[in-house]
């Protein structure tokens, strides 16, 4: 995913001059060649991340495209406050990469996971939240980050995210993608743990949602009032991301069916792993997924 | 420079009176805060920068951005005497659906940047300097901080990556009034040395009196430095013009009686 949208930058960046990067001092071994294409373009600002912003925040009101990129919960929580005043307040320009949201970092420790950008990214006017399930979204993804006119978080994960999609889907922002049809139960979800819902190969309607806000409200309405089991399955905290977004349409709706919200759960642990580990703990993995549906659902 | 500063003077005192008067109208506090700054705004708005009040968005146009932003009244006031809005419009200060928020708001003519939360200025006053060297622009930026504000560690973070970016556009203005919200600066958390901590960051420094109307015009137009960003720490006393506000912290937030008020307006009248 990070190849996919570097590999989308550069080639953005030979068109459109406006187009800057900055990074907080990560990306060795992602951002050389961009570095060696635009020397005056590629801004290493040290570890300082809400200073980042600020500058973003300031280059946009000057009418270039600033990306800023960092791990995400440096991207998001760190500089919160800059991104909420400078950016969205302001409506500035600025596109902010989150690189490894959710329990890719897992095994670094709980300072580099992260599974609350969403929530807090969530209630901000003007900010649009993207969450790319794989390579091919990433591209299409950060086409439209670019391309609209305003802030934009992108929610990227790390590396070695299989494809889903084998022929390119038809993507723009604010709209889900039905990606398969089943008949009683619903399943949405967002981002890399998509591969694991597809995996898992449930009778079910999936429906991937790669805008996290604006959310495809129509969409989750048709979907909620045609199936009688819904569920929201995410590489995120169950309170605040998507799942929360969809249980706010869904508490606004005659929905008389089940719900129910998968997804990282309310509590620390003291003990780390690999990102699959981690997973598995919060029942994420395809063999999880599959036995908690067959519970809920019988 | 084209100095007049018989015009100069008068326009500060005006913009002395107008705070006061929004203020005490508005019913809020920050006076001091404002009072402090007033000779600097003056000098910024009236004789050193390139400003389009009838193309506020010009893209030559010199930035100037409040970070102290809760010294806003003083702003207004300049902003509204340069031209960019009305005077009935200056009247709604921290009024019902005012734009003329207690701190600036980018919504408002005049405005390049919201502020308020303190530490934010000098970030983004950065990157605006960034951004006229990408795009070979010629304007230069004015940030005017706080010396209570440089508490705030993303100041320091923005001082690093401004001088290691060589960003010698970028003109950061420090209101040295040595108070802040609840104490003596030194008190509170010390900055001392302050000027050396600016020249050890790669700074340009100046210091100078802030209500010297001459030093401060001198040391805003005076030619970049190759290489460096520049700071000009203006001494400045809480409260100026007005005897009983003058270094006095709790003018900092209070919200003048009515007879405080008609005596401060009565100060003002008689120093011209």
């Amino acid at each position: 995913m990070r190849q996919a949208f570097i590999n989308t930058i550069t080639r953005l960046a030979k068109k459109d001059q406006r187009i800057v990067l900055l990074t907080a001092d990560l990306g060795f071994t992602v951002f050389e060649s961009f570095r060696r294409q635009f020397p005056d373009r590629f801004y290493n600002v040290g570890v300082a991340e809400a200073n980042m912003i600020g500058m973003a925040a300031g280059m946009a009101q000057s009418g270039l495209i600033p990306i800023t990129y960092s791990i995400a919960t440096f991207a998001s929580l760190r500089p919160y406050e800059f991104i909420r005043n400078d950016v969205c307040f302001q409506n500035a320009n600025v596109k902010i990469i989150g690189v490894g949201g959710g329990l890719g970092y897992g095994s670094a420790g709980f300072s580099h996971t992260n599974y609350e950008d969403l929530s807090v990214l969530r209630p901000l006017p003007n900010l649009t939240i993207l969450n790319p399930a794989d390579p091919v979204e990433t591209e299409l993804l950060t086409i439209l980050a670019i391309k609209h006119a305003g802030p934009v978080y992108l929610r990227l994960g790390k590396v070695g995210e299989p494809v889903i999609h084998h022929q390119p889907p038809k993507i723009s922002i604010g709209q889900g993608i039905v990606y398969k049809t089943g008949k009683k139960i619903a399943i949405f979800t967002s981002g890399r743990i998509a591969a694991n819902v597809i995996a898992a190969k449930l009778k079910a309607t999936i429906v991937i949602l790669p805008t996290i806000k604006p959310l495809d409200i129509r969409l989750i309405k048709k979907i909620a009032l045609s199936h009688q089991n819904i569920f929201s399955i995410e590489e995120h905290s169950i309170i605040g991301g998507l799942g929360s977004g969809i249980a706010e349409v869904l508490s606004e709706l005659p929905f008389r069916g089940k719900f129910k919200r998968l997804g990282i759960t309310d509590e620390y642990f003291k003990t780390v792993g690999s990102q699959d580990f981690l997973r598995r703990r919060y029942g994420l993995m395809p063999d999880q997924i599959i036995q908690t549906i067959n519970r809920e659902t019988k | 420079m084209g100095l007049n500063l018989t015009k100069l003077t008068k326009i500060a005192n005006q913009i002395r009176r107008d705070v006061l008067t929004i203020s005490y109208h508005g019913n809020i506090g920050h006076i001091g805060s404002a009072l402090s700054v007033v000779d600097i705004l003056t000098c910024l708005y009236f004789n050193a920068a390139k400003i389009y009040p009838r193309q506020p968005r010009h893209s030559q146009r010199d930035r100037i951005i409040l970070s102290k932003g809760h010294a806003c009244a003083a702003l207004y006031s300049a902003l509204f005497h340069k031209g960019f809005f009305s005077k009935a419009m200056l009247n709604t200060y921290h009024q019902d659906n005012t734009l003329l928020a207690g701190h600036p708001e980018i919504h408002l003519s005049g405005i390049d940047a919201s502020s308020g939360s303190l530490g934010h200025g000098l970030s983004l006053a950065s990157g605006m300097a960034l951004a006229g060297k990408i795009q070979h622009r010629q304007y230069k930026v004015f940030a005017i901080l706080s010396d209570g504000e440089c508490d705030e560690g993303s100041v320091w973070e923005a001082a690093l990556v401004a001088s290691h970016r060589q960003l010698n556009n970028l003109i950061a203005i420090i209101d040295y009034n040595r108070l802040q919200a609840f104490g003596r600066t030194n008190q509170v958390v010390n900055l001392e040395p302050f000027k050396q901590k600016w020249q050890t960051f790669g700074w340009r420094v100046k210091m100078i009196n802030g209500h010297n109307l001459i030093q401060i015009i001198k040391a805003l137009n005076s030619p970049l430095s190759k290489t460096k960003p520049t700071v000009i720490i203006c001494r400045t006393v809480l409260g100026k013009g007005v005897s009983f506000m003058e270094d006095k912290l709790e003018w900092h937030y209070l919200n003048p009686t009515q007879a405080q008020f008609n005596q401060a307006i009565k100060e003002l009248k008689f120093v011209l």
